[in-house]
């Protein structure tokens, strides 16, 4: 198998395309373009977009065709240094102390150093993909910290001075929007938002990732969930969910339920609330029998 | 600079940086990246562009023109990604535009309709539309407050008689519970915890890498261990206050109690709207209370007018510096939310500053009425995005509302579907 790297990836959209489906993610025009944009540029990817259509994965599947390890740094209020860049083992550096008596010792060495998601990734550029995961669940603070590591990939520590990124590493963040990001943050990232797939393209999804489901279900789900969306939901599905269902009605009609009733009886994976349950229960049985025909 | 937009593979070779080239990076800022600065829109390195880049700049400054916040950075990376796309075509230069430019979701519309109207030369009906009913912002900048002095003066003379009620208001400055209000205000203002920790003598984490080179210094011994906490700081307070015809009898009481926040906590921003969006924060700086509303009074133009609701808000969003004020900010708008005409916009502003807020409440002077209902189509639709719908018909009401922001309470949508 011939070496990948970055440069044969990226030679166009096109290539990062199929590279992605052999990934199984299938990538629109513009979010292969904007992948693409994003390794050529050597500039952070910023993937917005609804839950659940599938910001992660995609980052997976970028780190799967470039055949790197996907190091993730999930976001959370209250994320701070300690977590994203590194801290010092101070347990072992007290045993170590000890252990040395009168020798000279020192404890800012490697050893002591546990190395965050940030670090690793500095570490080495050329074969991690960094995922900075729902990154508007954090402090703004934060924010700015990771402006200042996007903007020129290095780390001060100080009792080591500053370690920098040999090569520019390759970076994806994603938000859900649930606030605004800074401006400054998107300016320095390629940016792309993912919205909802059309029925066919959601189709072919969920052909690709959910095992054994017949074309035609596919399309049914497929149809199915894009009336559903339409909705005023509090929480709308998305792509995982309707690949759940598309399953789940599989595995249910070959134990025995006829095709309606299969997909019914499913709507739990689907839905997951409860007042929007009730309020497309009576109506789920029109909207099937509409998408299956 | 032509260079690097005429050589496909210049960006990608510059990725990789060479050590010479990061220290470079580390010491000036100036010589980060060649290509920004030819790239801003006015600047003279410009004539050194080929000639088909000039619709890709003319792009850029068409939508910062229509006020999309657009970095030159930004501009570069664009030529940069038309040039690595080929490109083969118009969608490639859409595309590129789209990653590189990063126009926010909301105005996704509006940005494809400047695009068709700038490489494709359609007809731009919205856009000519818009800019008729632009909104006027002003900001008070310290410039103007000479000339607010003297206008005041003038009208000294026919005001005459009204300074015996003036004075009188005065003595009731501590009836009207705002003394007490400014006092409270600082410290019952929503917190949030910062970055930054502080050392402390009880109730904190260890402060491990402190009690470290502690013992390191007293040769491995471990002395009592030292600990810290995160601090809290108090969370900015926004005030956007309606002034339109519908609102006035209660403007007065409002201006008075927007000067005891600014008196009274360390970060509290204040803007009025009516059909134009004012800044009156730094007016309301000054101690004395009627100098500082008389300053206020003079800089805002749309006393008593219309409401534009929902346009003045989202040119609130529009300036960067202000939507910031908004970040993490307890926000509380004083207004009856009568909006004239189309609601749409008001939602959508409403949408964006809830998203941008801590806290987004709404105090309608309506809700004093006890039989009032959230029953118009504007206050039905803004709802669920409000955090809380409060009575703004007295002032103690408001004060009480203020000082009880730190604590929870159910949204407004639960509260008024209950009611109802």
């Amino acid at each position: 198998m011939p070496e990948v790297t970055a440069e044969t990836v990226a030679t166009s959209p096109e290539a990062v395309a199929q590279h992605l489906v052999a990934s199984r993610y299938l990538a629109d025009d513009s979010l292969a373009t904007a992948i693409f944009l994003a390794i050529r540029l050597g500039k952070p990817l910023l993937l917005e977009g609804a839950p659940g259509v599938g910001k992660t994965e995609a980052a997976k599947a970028i780190a799967e065709v470039l055949g790197r390890d996907l190091v993730r740094l999930q976001c959370y209020e209250g994320i701070d240094a300690a977590h994203a860049l590194y801290e010092w083992n101070y347990q072992r550096q007290l045993l170590a102390i000890r252990h040395a008596g009168e020798h000279e010792i020192d404890i800012y060495d490697d050893r002591f150093l546990i190395a965050r998601p940030l670090l690793q990734v500095l570490r080495a550029p050329e074969q991690r993909v960094l995922l900075v995961d729902e990154i508007d669940r954090s402090d703004h603070e934060f924010e700015a910290l990771l402006l200042e590591f996007l903007s020129d990939f290095q780390i001060s520590i100080p009792e080591r001075g500053t370690i920098r990124a040999e090569a520019q590493p390759i970076v994806i963040l994603t938000s859900n929007r649930t606030r605004e990001l800074a401006e400054a943050l998107r300016r320095r990232c390629v940016y792309h938002w993912i919205g909802y797939p059309d029925t066919k393209r959601e189709a072919e999804i969920i052909m690709l990732r959910a095992g054994g489901v017949a074309e035609a279900t596919a399309r049914a789900v497929a149809n199915a969930v894009r009336e559903i969306r339409g909705r005023p939901l509090a929480k709308p599905p998305g792509i995982s969910e309707a690949v759940e269902w598309a399953n789940a009605a599989t595995i249910l009609e070959k134990g025995g339920s006829p095709w309606p009733e299969a997909f019914r009886r499913a709507i739990g994976v689907l839905i997951k609330d409860e007042e929007d349950l009730s309020g497309i229960t009576p109506e789920l049985g029109r909207i099937v029998e509409e998408a299956l025909a | 600079m032509s260079r690097d937009l005429n050589d496909p593979s210049a960006p990608f070779t510059g990725r990789r940086c060479p050590e010479g080239a990061d220290e470079g990076r580390r010491h000036d800022g100036q010589k980060v990246a060649p290509p920004l600065t030819c790239l801003p829109a006015s600047s003279p390195g410009e004539e050194s562009l080929p000639r088909a880049a000039e619709p890709l700049l003319g792009f850029a400054r068409l939508l910062r023109h229509h006020a999309f916040p657009i970095a030159p950075e930004q501009v570069s990376s664009f030529m940069q990604a038309v040039t690595l796309l080929g490109p083969r075509s118009m969608a490639d230069i859409r595309e590129a535009a789209l990653a590189t430019l990063a126009p926010s979701p909301d105005r996704r519309g509006e940005f494809e309709a400047h695009f068709r109207s700038h490489f494709y030369g359609d007809a731009r009906p919205s856009i000519a539309g818009e800019e008729d009913e632009e909104t006027r912002i002003k900001d008070d900048h310290g410039t103007r407050e000479e000339k607010n002095q003297t206008t005041r003066q003038e009208k000294g003379g026919e005001l005459s008689s009204a300074i015996e009620q003036l004075s009188s208001r005065d003595f009731q400055r501590d009836d009207d519970g705002l003394g007490r209000f400014r006092h409270k205000l600082a410290s019952a203002l929503p917190a949030r915890r910062s970055f930054r920790t502080m050392r402390t003598r009880s109730r904190g984490t260890l402060d491990l890498r402190r009690s470290l080179s502690e013992i390191v210094s007293a040769d491995g011994d471990i002395p009592s261990p030292l600990l810290r906490r995160r601090q809290t700081v108090p969370r900015k307070l926004l005030l956007l206050i309606d002034i339109s015809g519908s609102m006035k009898l209660h403007t007065a009481d409002y201006l008075k109690l927007a000067h005891a926040t600014v008196q009274g906590a360390d970060r509290a921003e204040i803007f009025t709207f009516g059909t134009r969006l004012t800044r009156i924060t730094s007016a309301l700086r000054i101690r004395d209370r009627d100098q500082a509303l008389a300053r206020a009074a003079a800089l805002v133009d749309d006393w008593d007018g219309g409401t534009r609701m929902g346009p003045t808000l989202l040119a609130f969003l529009s300036v960067p510096r202000f939507s910031a004020f908004a970040r993490g900010a307890a926000v509380v708008i004083l207004s009856d939310a009568l909006e004239r005409g189309d609601h749409a916009d008001l939602e959508t502003a409403i949408r964006r500053l809830s998203a941008r807020a801590f806290r987004l409440s709404l105090a309608t002077p309506l809700a004093g009425d006890p039989r009032f209902q959230p029953a118009t189509a504007a206050l039905r639709a803004i709802l669920p995005d409000l955090d809380d719908l409060i009575d703004g018909s007295s002032l103690n009401s408001l004060t009480d509302f203020i000082l009880s922001l730190a604590r929870p309470a159910p949204a407004a949508s639960t509260i008024w579907k209950r009611v109802s």
